[in-house]
Formats: structure tokens, sequence, C-alpha cells
């Protein structure tokens, strides 16, 4: 037997912290990086006699969420309590949803892979739903003790959770890429992997292919990046059929991935079997959302790139994957939409082309953030413009590019003007250029007409060098054939 | 119904009660009265009845987000069992 | 001083009669006489009420202050009150000094009272005897040997002794309107969401209420109007109105020989069958008499659900319960054990030297109750019983305007009667448990006295946020009749 004989089935559930000033039940400040427990209120800290109260902020954002996925918002949702202790969970319970969560299904689509491989997928959504996260246990030495921080308890979490439907670490990590971009998109999260707002767990399981029943699957918890979300599935996909093969049985726990080893392990902390005696928080009323407030807040959200999407691909007539990468972020879509928006739907194919190309080049190379971006849209407008009407070539183009990036211009016209990139097309001024790269180049002029197609391109690099590309490549393609007799 | 010896020591450690045998026994005796008592409600017919989980069956009330506390550690810190450079200490957590 | 009414009071320290510096020395010196016998303080405040006390006389001198400006009151160890300790009666709390206030100690500190102390309770409130407290048992002022009722045992006690004019107290199952009806004083516990329970330590969230007891309904009236209402601070708090307890104390009645003309008394038939003591039921039905001479009229109304509140009772506030006590882990605040092996060890030492026998055991019912496989069978069904009886007090309160009963089966029993024996003692809940489960408001007033001079209290239930009706009938059958006046020989 061999990997290929057997069919994985991935469910991820990602916590992403929303981005409120406050926490969920209490009027402590969310900022990351504060000095130990000087963001811990008596709320966040379990003081007898304190009480939670609902922040606005967070049920709004989940409502967000839900209209953005399609999913139901139930206009009655209940908090409960999950018991366990830790000390990490000052109450002794985390409060969260369970039977009733606030958002009820939904779906994500997403692209997998690139290229001719690329293909679309729909990720069904379980449920989403709001919780308080926990404090962070410290493990450096404290004589022989742990340190316990509770700025991060109560912050907000809303709880996303997919049906078991990925089928490869790749389906799984477009997901989470397209949750991650949804989520920035739709302004709930700052999504900011390192500080942990964004974190999701793998439930992996595995199956001959051709059989129904699900396999045991294992939880891999904790994920903070891309890549060791592939690197962690991929490594439970190889535990799991290995052992598997080897006569074993699966056995259902929790796990951490070590990204060093490359290997998962099984938490000791979960060794217990779990009963987290869940019951409505008496704390708190039912969780009523109203028709009006989903009407509001659907008012106010962006453009969803779902929608976006879609109106790239008919209007503009790009490629899905091309659709797909230009809304990878809500900046970048903008930018593109602001481009078009000038220039026109005619030149939207290549305004995507520099928008996904030397734009995005010159952004990750210098690290910079599109909001930033030296050339703004109605430049790079100015400059698809120029390429269009034959005013510059498209390697003149680069320079004009690096002018504006570099500010010695401010717009395409003034980069044209100063470096004398504009092309030339005037036939009286390429005429004599030709007939001098044909008389210094009479072996490939030979070469030429004796059949060589090759020696036809290096004429016209001649020519174009010789112009100091000013020249209009077609133009001088087309001189070239007539003084060629081709 | 009625609590075996091992229910008592599952809830026992449930709940992180310690509880030595003589103790166990004890305890399972009167937890076994106390639900003697309790089982009465299981002669009603509930069927089609909805929980009332709570007296007023109302909207819950919601905050603005706002922060509104101040950094009141110390004082905190003040009852606490064990804390050092603003860290609350416990034996050490094992993931 | 010590018998004066709140009014009186508050008209004794306007006239300049007394200062409230002489007033809170006068209980302060009674309660070191007598509490060594009573134990119904934990923590006495010397220093602070005298402070608070000197304020207050300030504060009157400077301009006009408010009805309970310098009235010394006291607390159930229940409320958190900054820089005092606050134990809850129990070991685990032996060293919390709380560093915030509970609204209702708030709003009585603004309304300018004087803390004399924090008064003993039942362990968390989890007791119907006063016994189960890590700091003693309280004994009742009538007679020594008995309990005063539980949980708020140290409060009615207190109040009963004349050691302080007006004390909290809380109540999740009879904790105000039990120990109040043993030691012959008025309780009142509000509706449901009537009173803010910040800071007010949880028994049970979905049936804990904070609520006065005093020496009448007069002054249970006003001091709600200094604690009661609206607090952002509880989710389950009421968002209704600020109201005036006292509204309809003062209207004078059309008839004065019939001031209770037109009030419907309901009597539920089931809070008096089998297992109500002969003296109590004679109080009862002698003051359901007064109040018919008053201009009442007596309904015959039943509450058949009533046996079923105590089993239904003793699974739901037991789960909220073993949820709520899990803060206590010796992390943050609260007892640690010295010696530990590890996390684990270092919990379950902590919480068993922590708690007493009747809260592990409440823990205990709770988690059992809330575990996989038995939440349907237990929790699940007690909510159902709890609508239930809901729909009992529905049914009954629409054919009458109050409901009247024993608030105790019994008058005082001896101390250790039934100290270890919980059956015994929740069955001895079957009048209260019921209303906390429908969250409607009740309170127990004086009416009389059974075999050997025992208090009775007769209990009246109102309607959701109908305190200030019953409070009027209270006050009137209390202008009527002198049960409320009498003090045990100390």
């Amino acid at each position: 037997m061999s990997r290929a004989d057997w069919e994985v089935v991935i469910g991820l559930e990602t916590h992403v912290q929303l981005s409120t000033q406050s926490k969920i039940f209490s009027g402590s400040s969310t900022a990351f990086g504060a000095e130990p427990n000087r963001q811990a209120s008596a709320i966040d800290i379990a003081l007898p006699g304190v009480l939670p109260v609902l922040n606005r902020g967070a049920v709004e954002r989940a409502i967000r969420f839900g209209l953005a996925i399609g999913a139901k918002i139930a206009p009655t949702s209940i908090f409960a309590r999950k018991n366990y202790f830790y000390p990490d969970l000052p109450k002794g319970y985390q409060i969260s949803q369970y039977e009733l969560p606030v958002i009820q299904g939904g779906t994500i689509t997403v692209q997998v892979g690139e290229g001719d491989k690329a293909y679309e997928k729909v990720i069904e959504l379980t449920r989403a739903h709001l919780e308080e996260d926990a404090g962070k246990s410290l493990h450096e030495d404290f004589h022989g003790m742990s340190g316990i921080d509770l700025n991060r308890a109560g912050t907000p979490l809303l709880e996303i959770v997919t049906e078991p439907v990925m089928r490869s670490s790749d389906e799984a990590v477009a997901y989470a890429r397209a949750l991650h971009s949804l989520v920035r998109w739709i302004d709930i999260s700052d999504g900011n992997m390192q500080e942990g707002s964004f974190r999701c767990d793998a439930n992996v399981s595995v199956r001959k292919k051709g059989t129904e029943k699900l396999g045991t699957r294992r939880e891999v918890k904790n994920l903070n990046s891309f890549r060791f979300l592939k690197e962690a599935i991929e490594a439970e996909i190889a535990y799991q059929i290995e052992t598997l093969e080897d006569g074993g049985t699966i056995q259902q726990a929790t796990v951490l991935f070590d990204p060093d080893a490359g290997e998962t392990r099984a938490m000791r902390s979960k060794e217990d079997a779990q009963d987290y005696r869940y019951f409505p928080d008496p704390d708190l009323l039912p969780l009523v959302i109203s028709d009006e407030w989903i009407a509001r807040v659907k008012g106010e959200l962006p453009e969803l790139p779902a929608t976006l999407q879609e109106r790239f691909r008919s209007e503009y007539q790009l490629s899905a994957y091309d659709a797909a990468t230009l809304t990878a972020s809500r900046e970048m879509a903008q930018y593109y939409v602001d481009t078009v928006a000038i220039v026109g739907a005619a030149l939207a194919k290549p305004a995507a082309n520099w928008v996904m190309g030397e734009l995005a080049a010159r952004l990750n190379k210098e690290g910079r953030d599109i909001t930033d971006a030296p050339v703004k849209p109605a430049q790079l407008a100015g400059m698809l413009a120029r390429i269009a009407d034959s005013t510059i070539s498209n390697s003149a183009a680069k320079k004009v590019f690096d002018a504006l990036w570099n500010g010695e211009a401010t717009s395409a016209d003034e980069a044209i003007e100063k470096q004398g990139l504009k092309q030339v097309t005037d036939l009286s001024a390429i005429e004599p250029i030709i007939d001098e790269v044909l008389a210094a180049n009479q072996r490939s002029v030979e070469e030429f007409r004796a059949g060589k197609e090759k020696a036809f391109n290096a004429l016209v690099g001649q020519v174009m060098k010789a112009s100091k590309g000013r020249a209009s490549p077609a133009q001088v393609n087309e001189l070239l054939k007539k003084k060629l007799g081709a | 119904m009625s609590l075996t010896h091992d229910d008592v020591h599952r809830i026992a450690r449930l709940a992180r009660l310690e509880l030595d045998e003589q103790e166990a026994a004890a305890s399972q005796e009167k937890l076994n009265g106390i639900f003697g008592l309790i089982e009465r409600m299981q002669a009603v017919d509930t069927t089609g009845v909805e929980p009332l989980y709570h007296p007023h069956a109302v909207a819950q009330r919601l905050r603005e987000d706002r922060v509104s506390e101040t950094d009141r550690r110390d004082a905190y810190q003040a009852v606490a069992p064990q804390a050092e450079d603003g860290l609350y200490l416990v034996p050490k957590v094992i993931e | 001083m010590l018998e004066l009414s709140l009014k009186q009071l508050a008209a004794g320290l306007s006239a300049k009669q007394f200062s409230s510096v002489e007033l809170t020395q006068v209980f302060l010196d009674r309660i070191a006489a007598l509490n060594p016998q009573l134990n119904a303080f934990i923590t006495v405040d010397r220093d602070g009420a005298l402070a608070q006390a000197a304020a207050a006389d300030a504060a009157r001198a400077a301009g006009p202050v408010g009805p309970l400006a310098g009235i010394p009151i006291a607390h159930k160890d229940i409320f958190c009150t900054e820089g005092v300790l606050t134990t809850c009666g129990s070991k685990i709390l032996s060293n919390f000094v709380s560093p915030y206030d509970a609204t209702v100690v708030a709003r009585l500190k603004a309304a300018g009272t004087v803390m004399l102390g924090k008064t003993n309770c039942d362990e968390f409130a989890m007791g119907s005897t006063n016994e189960h407290s890590a700091y003693g048992a309280v004994k009742n002022p009538w007679d020594v040997s008995r309990v005063p009722g539980g949980s708020s045992g140290g409060s009615a006690a207190g109040v009963a002794a004349r050691l302080a004019p007006a004390i909290t107290g809380t109540d999740t199952g009879g904790s105000i309107r039990q120990p109040a009806s043993l030691c012959g004083v008025t309780g009142l516990k509000p509706t449901y969401g009537a009173v803010s329970r910040w800071g007010m330590v949880a028994y049970a969230s979905s049936l804990d209420q904070g609520g006065p007891f005093a020496k009448s309904a007069e002054d249970c009236a006003i001091l709600l109007n200094a604690f009661a209402g609206f607090d952002e601070k509880d989710s389950t708090s009421a968002e209704r109105e600020t109201e005036d307890y006292t509204r309809l104390l003062e209207k004078a009645p059309a008839d004065p020989a019939k001031p209770l003309a037109g009030v419907r008394l309901g009597v539920p038939k089931e809070y008096f069958g089998e297992g109500l003591a002969a003296d109590v039921r004679e109080a009862i039905e002698a003051a359901i008499r007064e109040m018919e001479k008053l201009g009442a009229v007596r309904v015959e109304v039943s509450l058949p659900k009533t046996e079923l509140a105590i089993p239904a009772y003793y699974v739901i506030a037991p789960a909220e319960a073993s949820s709520n006590l899990s803060r206590f882990d010796g992390v943050r605040y609260g007892h640690r054990a010295a010696e530990y092996r590890d996390l684990m060890d270092m919990y379950c030492k902590s919480r068993a030297e922590g708690f007493g026998r009747e809260v592990q055991r409440r823990i205990m019912v709770g988690t059992y109750v809330l575990s996989h496989g038995y939440y349907d069978a237990y929790y699940l069904q007690a909510l159902k019983l709890r609508r239930l009886i809901a729909e009992d007090f529905k049914a009954a309160l629409s054919q009458c305007d109050v409901l009247l009963g024993p608030a105790s089966p019994t008058t005082a029993w001896p101390i250790g009667q039934m100290a270890d024996d919980p059956v015994q003692m929740y069955l001895a809940d079957i009048y209260t448990v019921a209303i906390n489960l429908a969250g409607l408001p009740a309170m127990s007033i004086p009416c009389g006295f059974g075999a050997g001079g025992l208090p009775v209290g007769l209990q009246m239930i109102g309607n959701y946020f109908d305190e200030a009706r019953m409070l009027e009938i209270a006050h009137r059958f209390q202008l009527a009749t002198d049960f409320h006046t009498k003090a045990p020989a100390l």
C-alpha cells in the first residue's frame, strides 16, 4: 500500500482574535505587549463577586463574519461555561458558546494550487462562535514554578469551525489563507499570526480510499503560521498512515507540532478524558440579534472578495487565479480597482499584470505594504495609458516605473519627458536606423533570407537597441519585414 | 440510582478536591442520601416542557466597546499567595 | 437608640439628639458585649466605622444629607468590601481583603451609612443553620442553644440582638427569609434582577439576590431605596426606572379601620400540609386572620409542584455553585496548601483544606449532575421542573395580590440537630426554594411566637417587581401589630 491508497480528511478550527478595543466581558484593553497582568482587571483575574458584561463590538464583528460567509446569524444564541481547571483560566471555566452558536453554516470558496492544476473548492463551515481567550503560562523557570500572565485572558475570539471537507494540506492551507484574508478584509481582526491573533487547530484523520467511515482523528493544536500548518498536517498524515500500515491503530488525541523535529506529540495536559460540564452561563442572558442590527451591519460591509473576484472575471476577463490573487487583501484589491477606474476596463488585464507583477515584486522586496507603495494608482494608470497609446514600449515602461518608485518623477509623462523615453513612431526617424542596422548586420540578413527566423528577432533587437528603446517594436517589425521583402 | 465508590473519586478529581478513602466512604453515603432526595423529580413527565434557565428570559444587555479599566495589578496581587515580577506563580505547568 | 426605626434615627441625627459617632459607638459597644456570645460578626471594623461616622457628622454639618446618612449598618460577609476582610464564611478566603466594593456596599456607602463590620454566614451562603461557617456557628439571640437559621444567620441574629439597625443579606433558597423568621426580624428577598449581584460572591447565579434585614417593613423599604436598582455591571440586573419602595407606605387608607381593604391574600394549601409544626401553623393562621380583620380577603390557592422544588433546587443550585467556586484554586487569592507535589496536588489540597464539608458536598453534587451522561437526567430535568414551578406561581398570583405561608416549617431548632444531616436540612427549605426558582420577591415578617417563646415568621410572596405592594401590606400589618417590636432579652 502507499500514500495513494489513503484519503486524508481534514477539518480546521481557527481562533481569530477580534479587533475590539476592550475585552469581551470586561473593560480592559486588548492591546498587545503590556507588562504582565497590567491589563488584567478584576473580571479578568476572576476576583470573587465579579460579573461579565458582553462587548457589543465583539458581537458586531461576529455578525460581519456571518454575513461575509453567507451563514445564518442566530437570532438567539447562548453563552455556556466550559469547565476545566488550568492556571491560565482564572474562573475555572471558559465562557464560550456550545449548543447555540451565534454563526451557523456558511461557505468560503478557495483557489487551490496554481496554473493548470489550479481548482476551486467550496469549504463548508459548521459554525463560528464567540468566546474568551485564556491567559498565558510562561514556562521560564521561576524557582521551579511557572508564571501566569492574564493580560490575554478575556480577549475576544471567534472560533471558526469547518466541516471535515479538506482532502490535503494544500486545501487546508488555501482555506486558512482565504480565511485570514477575509477576516482582515472585513476588518474584524488584525490577523497578526506572530501575536497569536490567528491560530489554527487541525483535525486530521485518514481512511482507505473508497471507504465511508471516518478514521479516528487527532487534533493538532495551535498552528500559528501557514508553513507550520502544512508541515504539521503532512507530519500527522505520515504518522497515521505509517501507524495503520504497520497494523497499529490511531488513538484519539490532542497533539502539538514541533517544527524543529517535524513531528507531532501528544499533550500531557490533555491525557485525562475531558468532561467539560458545559451548561448555560447563568451570569449571561440569551444574546439576541435583531434583523435591524443585521441589516445595519450589512449596509456597512465592504464589497466582499468573492463578489469582487466575480466582477474581475466577468467584467475584466481575468482568470480565476488572477482574480483571487488581486483580492488577497482589501488594500491590494482597492489599489487595483482604483487603477482600473482611471485607465478603463480595456486595460484591466495589463493593469492586473503590473499590480501582481512589478508592483507586488517591489513591495515584497522592500517589505512594504501596498498602502504605502511609492507608485500610486493614478501614476500607474498614467503609465499604462502611455503603453497603450504606444508612447512608450514595455521596456521603457520599466524605466518609467523605476522613476516613479524612486521619486524622480511625479507622473509617467514627466518621467518619459525627463528620460527621453518617448517611443519614436516617426518613420523618417526610424528608417535611417533600420538601414544602418541592416548595413552593419549583413550576416543576420543573409541568415534570415536563408530561412532562419531567429535572425529576424536579432535584427529587431538591434534596432530597438540603436533607438535606445524608443522605437515601437511593432513598427520596427513591420518596417523590417518590408525592407527585407519578407 | 446510587453513586459508586469510583463515581465519588471521579467527581472529586473533576472538582479538584482531595479525598482520602475514609472521607470518600462518608461522602458516598451523604451524597447518596442527597441523590435519594433528588431522584423524586424523575417521577415527573416533563415531555414538551421547555427548560427555564433564568427567571427573566430577556435579551442580554451589551456594553459599548470602550476601555474603562485602569491598571490595578499591585492591589490585586497584594492578596495573591505567590506572585513575582507581576506574574502569579504556580507549580510547573505541563502542556 | 437600639429600638429606634431608621426614620427615627435619621430624625435624631438631624435634630442633633445624638451624633453619628455617638450612635456608632453605642452599636460598637453592644457588639463588643454580645458578639462573643452570639458570634454574629466575623469582622468588626471599629476604626473604619468611627471614621465613617465622623465623616457623616461632618457632611451633615456642611449641608443636607440623605435619609441613611450616619446610620450604622453591617454587611453579610458575602459582599465584597474594599480594604476589609471578606471571607464568605470560608477558610479559603480567610486572608482575602477585597480590593473592591460590591454595588450594594458602594451604594450604601454613598448614602452615607457607617459600616460596623461583616456578619457571619454559612460558608458561601450554603446552609440553613449557620453551622456551616468556618468561623463558628451563630447563636439565636432568642435562645443561644438554637440556630439562627441560614445562610444569613449573622445578619438576622445581628438585627434581632440590636447589634445594628439594619444588615444586608443574600437569599438563594431562603437565606434571608428563613433566618428572619427564626430570629423574629423583617427580611426581604427582592425580585431576581432588582438588586445588583456585582461584588456579591456567587453561590448560584440564577437564584442569588441581595436584600435587607431590619426591624420593620418600612426600614426595609428605605434600605431598598438606597441599594436596589439597575447596575450596568451586572448583566442580569433589570433595566427599570428607579422606584421609591416607600411610596405606598404613607398613603392614608380610605377606611382607617380597614387598611387592607381590597387586598387578596392567596393561601396555598401545600404550605400548610404535613411537616408544618403546629405552633407555626397557629401563628400563621392567626396572622392571616388579623389581616382579614384589617380588610383583606383570603383566597385559597394551590401550588401543586411545591414538593418538586427541593429536588430541582438541589440540582440547579449545586450545579451553578460547582462552577462558581472553581475560581477558588489557590492561584490568585485565597488559601493555598502549604505543601504539594505538583499543580494537580496544589489544586486538590488547597480546595479540600479551604472548603468545608457542606460546600464540598454541593460542589460534588453539582459536578456530578453536569457531568457527561447525567446532564439531561438531572440538570435539564430540574430546569424543566423550574418552569413548571414558575407557572404554578403565575397561576396562583393571578388570583391574589400576595401569597402567604410559613417561611420555615418549625421555629429555631437546637444547634447540632441537623449539623451533619444534609437531607434533613434541605427538607427544611420546602417553603422558600421555589420562590428563588421562580425569581419572585418575598419577605418574612414576625407574626407571633411558638413554643418556648421562639419567633415565627410569616412569608409573603409578591408578584415580579411588586415589592412596593408587598411592603405596603407588611407595613399595614406592622402598624396594627407589635410582633416586630419584640426583642430577645440579652
